[in-house]
């Protein structure tokens, strides 16, 4: 590892960007964002902003790949090259495969896919700017375009990580953390189910650290998840007062 | 496979398990018998074959010189390449890498890198400039179900049988010495991977229990009894009660085999 020229966490366990240990960044979320998408959210959780739409259900292309007894979910996570300090190329890289099947896992629990046998809803995620954190934010995102189109859903999906800085476990890692720090552990909730449908880790953690990492995400993720309902209380909200 | 066998199947499966059993005798905490041969191809710097049951991964190591990353310029490089070949199942076909082989190379990349089990820093040999560069292929040859234990099992057996060049440094040149030095590891990582089916968590999933399980949770744990990489996959999910079941059992079952293969 490179050689830390500041301290992740100070004395009095205040984090680089002012944060207490089990504080969240600003969360902002904003749905029905784009016109043409089924439904859309647009996610600015602390310095990641993130946009994700929803088609469908609709006839599935290629043909072939519809399934007779049930709905196909596809999901795209995808970077935009100036999203990072260095270009990113804009073809999918091996990590954007990965994070494109993991956050497609970690929504289908929340569908009811066998009520629209043969066809497919994709779900396209963009991350216009990343600073740590961008598949809990993605999935955040997702779920909500998914609600915005109307989709029938068991509970929305909420995902927030937890990791482990400078002997610590913190919430809500930032980039540096994530780079510098020994842990990172992401997760995805559905909080009315008590589901976690994503999870994943890096780093070293004892049992007893894993065990307050998961806790701490699952707090956090209950936090963003009022936020979610809100956010989609408020596009009803303002239709209805266009109405009146 | 269509999904009227699978739910017929589903049912026999469920049966069997509630009586804590499975199709195919075992605990549902056993793993099949675990094979490891070392050494198996001579022109690859190290190699490893595992036999777990009847799924079989070969995994070859390559070592070469290249340039380090730009952010880690004392560090040697490792790489994590998987290929699900079209002989080790029907359902393989040729072609560019898919998300599940590229899921599987990047789990047992994260097992390897995140439990520090190669000691990069020696990999080192012109701060900057020049480094080992170690290629890591996972080759599956025959897929019975949990590729994930099979291929990380192999990966770091391959490694371990892993020799690097000598060489020197004159006048600013590399030149390779006669002989050769062992791969410098520091840590030995064992991924222990668990399915669920219906509620119940079982090891080393194979495949017919692979295509009813909702879904899988892999754990990866260093000597200390520490965890050092995780991947939920499939498309159901986990109670958090369930996930630290699993994380109990992986971590008794990694014990176990760790003193099994001596690591």
């Amino acid at each position: 590892m490179n050689e830390k020229t500041e301290k992740l966490i100070d004395k009095k366990g205040i984090r680089l960007d002012g944060r207490k240990a089990d504080e969240l960044r600003p969360v902002k979320l904003q749905v029905g964002v784009l016109s043409n998408a089924d439904g859309s959210a647009y996610v600015e959780h602390g310095k990641n902003k993130i946009l994700a739409a929803a088609f469908g259900p609709r006839e599935m292309h290629p043909k072939h790949l519809a399934q007779p007894d049930r709905m196909v979910l596809r999901c795209r996570y995808h970077m935009a090259p100036f999203s990072v300090p260095e270009r990113k190329s804009p073809a999918p890289s091996r990590r954007e495969v990965e994070l494109s099947k993991v956050i497609k896992e970690s929504l289908e629990p929340a569908l009811f896919l066998e009520l629209y046998p043969r066809t497919g809803v994709d779900v396209f995620i963009e991350v216009l700017q990343a600073d740590g954190g961008t598949r809990c934010a993605s999935i955040t995102a997702a779920a909500l375009a998914l609600a915005d189109a109307g989709v029938p859903m068991k509970d929305l999906v909420v995902a927030c990580a937890a990791g482990k800085v400078e002997d610590k476990v913190v919430l809500d890692l930032f980039d540096a953390e994530d780079k510098l720090g020994a842990a990172d552990v992401p997760v995805a909730y559905m909080p009315n189910l008590n589901a976690v449908t994503l999870l994943q880790m890096d780093g070293i953690l004892t049992p007893d650290e894993f065990e307050k990492a998961i806790d701490m995400a699952m707090d956090g993720c209950k936090k963003i998840y009022e936020l979610q309902k809100e956010a989609l209380k408020t596009k009803y909200m303002v239709i209805k007062e266009v109405e009146e | 496979m269509s999904s009227l066998v699978t739910k017929v199947k589903l049912k026999q499966i469920e049966q069997i398990i509630e009586k804590g059993k499975r199709l195919d005798d075992r605990s549902l905490t056993d793993y099949r018998e675990i094979k490891i041969e070392q050494g198996v191809i001579e022109k690859a710097e190290g190699s490893a074959r595992v036999l777990l049951g009847k799924t079989q991964v070969l995994v070859g190591v390559k070592v070469e010189t290249g340039e380090p990353f730009p952010d880690t310029p004392n560090n040697g490089v490792m790489t994590v390449n998987a290929e699900l070949v079209p002989l080790a199942s029907p359902n393989f076909e040729p072609g560019p890498p898919d998300e599940n082989s590229i899921e599987l190379a990047r789990v047992v990349d994260r097992g390897i890198r995140e439990s520090h089990a190669i000691d990069t820093e020696k990999l080192c040999i012109e701060p900057g400039k020049k480094v080992f560069v170690v290629f890591v292929d996972v080759y599956v040859l025959n897929h019975d179900g949990n590729l994930i234990d099979a291929s990380a099992i192999a990966a770091v057996a391959a490694l371990m049988n892993t020799k690097m060049p000598n060489y020197e440094i004159k006048d600013g040149e590399l030149k390779i010495k006669q002989g050769y030095t062992t791969l410098p590891m520091k840590s030995h990582p064992i991924t222990v991977t668990i399915g669920k089916i219906n509620g119940h968590l079982i090891v080393d999933p194979w495949i017919e229990e692979e295509s009813v399980m909702d879904s899988r949770i892999t754990f990866a744990s260093n000597e200390d009894g520490n965890i050092c990489a995780i991947q939920k996959g499939g498309s159901s999910y986990f109670t958090p009660q369930q996930i630290l079941e699993a994380s109990k059992i992986a971590l008794a079952k990694a014990t176990e085999l760790r003193k099994k293969f001596d690591w």
